[in-house]
């Protein structure tokens, strides 16, 4: 939202609550000229029993918009000169001088606004407002914060403003404030209050304060951890459902058909761009329905994977069937070819996707975690697509048929199996699955030429760590390497643990070659 | 094998053609007048000296590709693990003359380091970096390759891990705190020996330098294929099972030629450096070692000499394609990458020994 439109609201809602205290010409010089410390010492005083004036004229010293004729300050508004205790116009010569505020003054002049914001009428305002006002708080907001906390009507709000409350109770000179206000800050969950509390401690002389300090310390800290290690779970699992999808469809070509396909990861490029040109073609032709095209770009990128690997298999790979090593360098010669295709076509830039509006924000859970809502949806997507491929294979006479060739493709072709088609149907399945977590990928990262160069690598880890062939190991191995990754990342940044994470899977190979589910009887 | 690729007079044709362009490429630069349409201009040698560098890789990965068998994705790692030896010693010689004017290297000036980190001890001694370019690429390919041979990694999955180990080497060399200059890598050289290295005498040390280790790799690698150990390499590569049973364990033989190619590497990479005066960590990106692969699959495998001509063709297309049609390097590449697969399954002296085989 604009300053502006903000700046309008607060002292919309100022005139209405019709406070008693007005801005006085002498507090308004108090304000703007003098020493810093003088300054802040009157802001301090003017924030406690502000009105709309007040607010405007911090509002104006803020955004520069206060100069001084004299010793006398006269806001500027459009060029023309104002007074800020009555409003009327007043000239401004040449010779008026800007206000200068340092970086302190600053500080302070957000925190003060922040502090008057607290009562504005928009639930985000003051959200927002709590936020900036954490670990800024003293005494001199109290009165602000208590007025605005009997005001509160918004639970999470409510519950951050007797934090905000406890938090400049803290700095107060009376002991049983203190002990009060430690004992309340057990109860946070922000990764601010830990800093407050240890801050406090270090100046703390009182015995029972201090020990009421630590109680509540260990417990923010204790519980904070937790956040940190859902949190890292969380991410964990979010990376692992997108190195499933990343992997599933390679579990396919190369678990099951035995293709070392180099050009899944274009594959799932082509997934994302499909989605891309569905997302313009909703901007253009469907604007009113624009949120849900990410539920028509589904199958219109699998379809689009689907073809493009279907088009491969019939033209190239088919010649290479039992010659892995080849269908590697072919493959690759594919990918490069399709990511030029789709810089001719797109250019080389990434182009924007955007979230569908469902998708964007999360859910809170705790102060340090909160789960985006994008990231859920890929969770459960993975779960779907996980099912989809299981039934299919497990269940349809289709999959039927691919297991069948894989296992002894001249028997299931004496049985009548047109085997050649199932190659290029269980190949299309693979690419189009491929294509679903490009339309996945497009949600969370960049949409760009490059994109499958960078998951190409992961995705054939998980696949050789799970084991060929198997989908149960594929799901283990994204999972664990997910997890894995991102708690190694929370110890050691997010390079070193993948390159961790590449050197355990090197090692672990060297332990169990055939992956973690090893497959059973002759293999290839 | 049942009969000799080439024969005997063949292998001195082409010996002959290298000693030439050994000779003749810094008479055709330094001493045919510049107007002249047979001169050669420095960007023209730099290029040929540039490809021979690859040539050298090319050759490495016959050796343990054709001739064993293991296809290495990771053949970039040894290529800038030599090149980055090599760097480290040439970024000590620019001495107080760089941006700085600092002892330190630039990128430590920067990133405030105040000392030099240990494992630049070395770099300030030429005969050290000689033999770190050997002995670096050497020791990570042993321990690499011990491990897995060891536990009997092989085909598809041997170069899916070289893949990763390429992979994590890149991330590794990207970093800042690892003190191999992050992604800016090496650059701005100045001196080699105490020598400046933009002049034409030093470019053209490098040139036959260059030449001579390509061909002395070449003579080494036709000898070692040749010997008893070589026919144990392919024996390996068409059947390991059977070469286990007469007797030999494959371990040693797939190690030893795995360093061998390793190191071979090595030095292509501390030559390439000096003489296109850049080396950062995107050599080591999977494509570039796929690549390798690739010069070596269009020559054509097993052959020696084929993957020589690979690197020059694929290499002398993409110079000429990438200024004249920049757009169309990557089809031809992957056009290429598919057709040498799907047609010319031993390559271009495949189709050559075919042709002519045709004919008589």
């Amino acid at each position: 939202m604009p300053k502006r439109i903000i700046h309008v609201l607060l002292i919309a809602m100022f005139c209405i609550a019709g406070r008693a205290y007005a801005l006085s010409a002498a507090e308004a010089k108090s304000l703007a000229v003098g020493e810093g410390d003088a300054r802040i010492e009157a802001l301090r005083a003017a924030v406690s029993h502000a009105d709309a004036k007040t607010l405007a004229f911090i509002q104006a010293l803020s955004d520069d918009a206060v100069k001084l004729v004299g010793e006398t300050p006269v806001l500027v508004v459009d060029g023309q000169g104002q007074d800020p205790v009555t409003g009327a116009p007043v000239a401004l010569p040449e010779t008026a001088e800007d206000v200068m505020n340092n970086n302190r003054m600053r500080g302070e002049l957000d925190t003060a606004l922040a502090a008057l914001k607290l009562l504005s009428a928009d639930a985000q305002v003051r959200r927002d407002a709590v936020k900036t006002l954490r670990g800024e708080v003293d005494e001199s907001k109290l009165p602000l914060i208590e007025q605005a906390l009997a005001a509160e009507t918004v639970a999470d709000i409510k519950d951050q403003l007797g934090l905000l409350r406890a938090a400049a109770l803290l700095g107060s000179t009376e002991i049983a404030k203190r002990l009060e206000a430690a004992q309340a800050l057990g109860e946070s969950t922000q990764a601010a209050t830990k800093t407050l509390l240890v801050e406090r401690l270090q100046v703390e002389t009182d015995g029972s304060v201090k020990a009421a300090l630590h109680k509540s310390l260990s417990a923010v800290e204790s519980r904070l951890a937790w956040g940190d290690r859902l949190g890292a779970l969380f991410s964990g699992i979010s990376l692992g459902s997108i190195l499933l999808l990343v992997a599933l469809g390679l579990a396919i070509t190369y678990g099951l058909m035995g293709v070392i396909n180099m050009a899944h990861g274009e594959l799932m490029m082509i997934g994302a761009y499909a989605t891309y040109v569905v997302q313009g073609l909703f901007q253009k032709y469907l604007p009113g329905a624009f949120d849900w095209y990410l539920l028509a770009s589904v199958p219109v990128a699998f379809a689009t994977s689907a073809l493009v690997g279907a088009a491969l298999e019939r033209s190239v790979i088919r010649f290479l069937y039992g010659r892995p090593l080849e269908t590697l360098l072919a493959t690759w010669g594919i990918s490069l070819m399709l990511m030029q295709l789709v810089r001719t076509i797109f250019g080389a830039q990434n182009v924007g996707v955007e979230n569908p509006r469902w998708m964007s924000g999360g859910v809170q859970l705790m102060g340090n975690l909160s789960l985006p809502y994008n990231r859920l949806v890929i969770v459960g997507f993975a779960i779907a697509v996980l099912v989809g491929v299981w039934f299919l294979i497990e269940k349809t006479r289709l999959g039927l048929f691919v297991r069948g060739v894989t296992q002894n493709r001249p028997i299931a072709s004496c049985m009548g199996v047109n085997t050649a088609r199932i190659d290029t149907y269980a190949f299309a399945l693979g690419s189009g699955i491929a294509g679903l977590a490009g339309c996945a990928l497009s949600q969370v990262g960049n949409v760009g030429p490059d994109l499958g160069q960078g998951y190409i690598v992961d995705s054939f880890m998980v696949v050789v760590l799970g084991g060929v062939g198997q989908l149960a190991g594929t799901v283990y191995a994204a999972m664990g390497l997910g997890v894995l990754n991102k708690f190694l990342e929370g110890w050691t940044g997010a390079v070193l643990a993948k390159i961790a994470v590449l050197v355990f899977i090197i090692i672990f190979i060297q332990k169990r070659p055939q992956g973690i589910f090893a497959m059973k009887g002759r293999e290839a | 094998m049942s009969k000799p690729l080439l024969t005997r007079s063949a292998w001195g044709a082409w010996l002959v053609a290298l000693v030439v362009l050994c000779a003749v490429v810094p008479v055709l630069n330094l001493w045919v007048p510049a107007d002249s349409v047979f001169h050669m201009s420095d960007f023209a040698v730099a290029l040929v000296g540039k490809i021979m560098c690859y040539a050298i890789c090319a050759l490495a990965m016959d050796l343990i590709w054709g001739y064993t068998g293991i296809l290495s994705l990771g053949h970039g790692v040894f290529f800038a693990l030599g090149g980055y030896a090599m760097g480290m010693y040439l970024m000590r010689q620019i001495g107080l003359d760089g941006n700085y004017k600092s002892a330190l290297p630039d990128f430590m000036v920067f990133l405030d380091w105040k000392t030099l980190p240990w494992h630049w001890t070395l770099s300030d001694s030429f005969v050290a970096t000689l033999l770190l370019v050997v002995l670096v690429p050497g020791l990570v390919a042993l321990v690499f390759g011990f491990f897995a041979f060891r536990s009997r990694i092989k085909g598809v999955y041997f170069s899916i891990i070289t893949q990763a180990m390429t992979f994590a080497a890149m991330l590794l060399f990207f970093r800042n705190e690892t003190g191999f200059g992050g992604n800016n890598g090496f650059t701005d050289f100045k001196r080699i020996v105490d020598i400046p290295i933009a002049t034409t005498s030093m470019r053209m040390t490098l040139f036959v330098m260059t030449a001579a280790t390509l061909l002395s790799f070449f003579l080494m690698a036709r000898w070692l294929v040749g010997s008893k150990f070589g026919r144990v390499l392919q024996a390996v590569r068409d059947a390991e099972t059977r070469v286990m049973f007469s007797g030999y364990n494959p371990i040693g033989y797939k190690l030893t030629i795995w360093v061998i190619s390793a190191m071979m590497c090595g030095v292509a990479g501390a030559l390439y450096v000096p003489q296109v005066g850049i080396i950062n960590p995107s050599e080591m990106s999977p494509a570039n070692s796929i690549e390798i692969a690739i010069w070596a699959a269009v020559g054509g495998r097993a052959t020696l000499i084929g993957p020589i001509v690979g690197a020059f063709l694929v290499n002398g297309a993409k110079s000429w394609l990438t200024v004249t049609y920049p757009e169309f390097w990557l089809y031809f590449l992957g056009a290429l990458f598919i057709g040498v697969t799907l047609f010319l399954p031993d390559g271009v002296v495949g189709l050559v020994k075919k042709l002519k085989g045709g004919k008589a």
